[in-house]
């Protein structure tokens, strides 16, 4: 038995830029760089992808105050800090929402298939966090690959969630490379998220 | 079931480092919808989140090293001002311990905070109080744990804010910390706030938490055995991220 209870969250708030992306917020001069603005060196391994998105609310309307963050193993599906991950990629990217278009973007690499520890895989994901004004406790969603049918197929975590509502996590590729995904925070199309 | 043999190594390591994180316990949470937080009203999902056991996707974590700091990241009385000039306001230390909940420290945890300078302004395009900003005040820091888990930086205490909500409702003061563990399952943003302040047991906000007690600890108290003398009032917060289920071979140790 654990003998302390986990610190309860509270909301990030409307300023959480202030504290995580300061120079995005405009507070210059204090950090060379905003963390997680770059996933990957051009020395990483693998395919590099863009993955973007919106987020809605309950209304349907645009939410451009969240900040998201990105958390994946690298082409190989090992996690940064476990031994042979590539050196060339941090696995962590943070994105602010833009204030006009309400978009998310993250430059990074495919990452591969990642072990389930009661044996097997899990198809190639990325994990996303999520945080804003409005929300009490950061939301934990995956984002799959829609063009990776026979590894989704076999994925532990998608068998677990009904096939109209595993569709919510699944990244549609675009032009090459790039892949897309709005997240919905209520309403009929509402993404799945995780209590892991 | 195949016999899994990554699991058999990651028994001999500490448990700290391996293996599944225990379930996070809602009830320690607020809830994601509590109308009287407006904003929650149509940013909560509606559906129960969906469980399974963590796997190395939830157990491993970004990876930062003290490289990242510069010398005035854990001092907001003076990296923002020109010229080292301090900020304005009552100067405080704020420092704690961040453990997991077993009580073990967590090393190298990453703890970004920032907040209201002390008329409860924030520099921010979409802030919109009357209170003046500070020219030597941002409001950003951060700070890593060391081996014991212990943490410490320099601030103003912060003003309480007035926000749009109810018809007059008011933050207490409060600071907002950022917390990377050891695994992404660890991930938490909360507030700390400030022992008496009568404006806490009003806040929306801190009303969403159910339970007093999670509340209560929300709340760094006056902690005058490591104030500053003729300089600063020292604060201590302490913050409990989850910890990982104990393995066999720490049970035996125990149990024998
Ligand atoms: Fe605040």
């Amino acid at each position: 038995m654990s003998k302390h209870p986990e610190t309860a969250s509270q909301t990030a708030g409307p300023y959480v830029h202030i504290g995580c992306t300061p120079n995005f917020a405009g507070l210059t001069g204090l950090y060379e760089n905003d963390l997680g603005a770059d996933m990957a060196t051009d020395k990483a391994q693998g395919a590099r992808i863009t993955l973007s998105g919106r987020i809605f609310d309950g209304a349907g309307d645009l939410i451009h105050d969240a900040l998201v963050e990105a958390w994946q193993a690298d082409a190989a599906g090992r996690h940064a800090g476990q031994p042979g991950a590539d050196p060339h990629f941090s696995g962590f990217g943070r994105c602010p929402c833009d204030a006009e278009t309400g978009e998310f973007r993250f430059k990074t690499v495919k990452p591969g298939p990642v072990a389930w520890p009661q044996g097997g895989q899990q198809a190639p994901h990325i994990t996303l966090w999520i945080v804003a004004r409005g929300i009490n406790i950061g939301l934990h969603t995956r984002v799959y690959f829609a063009d990776e049918d026979v590894a989704n197929a076999q994925d532990p975590v998608l068998a677990e969630i009904a096939d109209n509502r595993a569709a919510t996590l699944l990244a549609r590729p675009q032009s090459a490379g790039d892949y897309r995904l709005d997240i919905h925070l209520q309403g009929p199309n509402e993404t799945v998220f995780f209590a892991v | 079931m195949i016999r899994d043999q990554s699991k058999d190594a990651q028994m001999q390591d500490d448990d700290q480092n391996a293996g599944p994180y225990l379930p996070r316990n809602a009830a320690s949470h607020p809830a994601a919808l509590h109308p009287p937080y407006r904003s929650s009203r149509l940013r909560s999902p509606q559906a129960e989140p969906i469980t399974f056991p963590s796997t190395p996707s939830e157990e491993s974590g970004p990876v930062f090293t003290g490289d990242l700091l510069g010398p005035l990241d854990n001092d907001l009385l003076h990296n923002f001002g020109p010229d080292g000039q301090s900020a304005i306001g009552p100067r405080i230390i704020v420092h704690g311990r961040v453990q997991d909940q077993f009580g073990r420290p967590v090393a190298g945890a990453l703890l970004e905070v920032w907040q209201a300078n002390a008329g409860g302004r924030y520099r921010h395009a979409k802030e919109g109080y009357i209170a003046p900003l500070d020219p030597n005040f941002g409001g950003c820091g951060r700070v890593m744990t060391d081996t014991e888990g212990r943490y410490s930086f320099r601030t103003v205490m912060p003003g309480a804010y007035p926000w749009p909500n109810g018809p007059n409702d008011w933050r207490p003061a409060h600071i907002h910390f950022s917390v990377f563990g050891a695994g992404f399952a660890q991930r938490l943003i909360t507030q700390m706030y400030f022992e008496g302040d009568p404006l806490i047991w009003r806040c929306p906000i801190v009303g969403a938490i159910d339970d007093k007690r999670a509340v209560e600890r929300l709340i760094a108290p006056l902690d005058m055995d490591n104030t500053a003398p003729m300089d600063a009032l020292a604060y201590r917060f302490d913050i409990t991220l989850r910890g990982r289920e104990q393995t066999l071979f720490e049970n035996r140790m125990e149990g024998l």
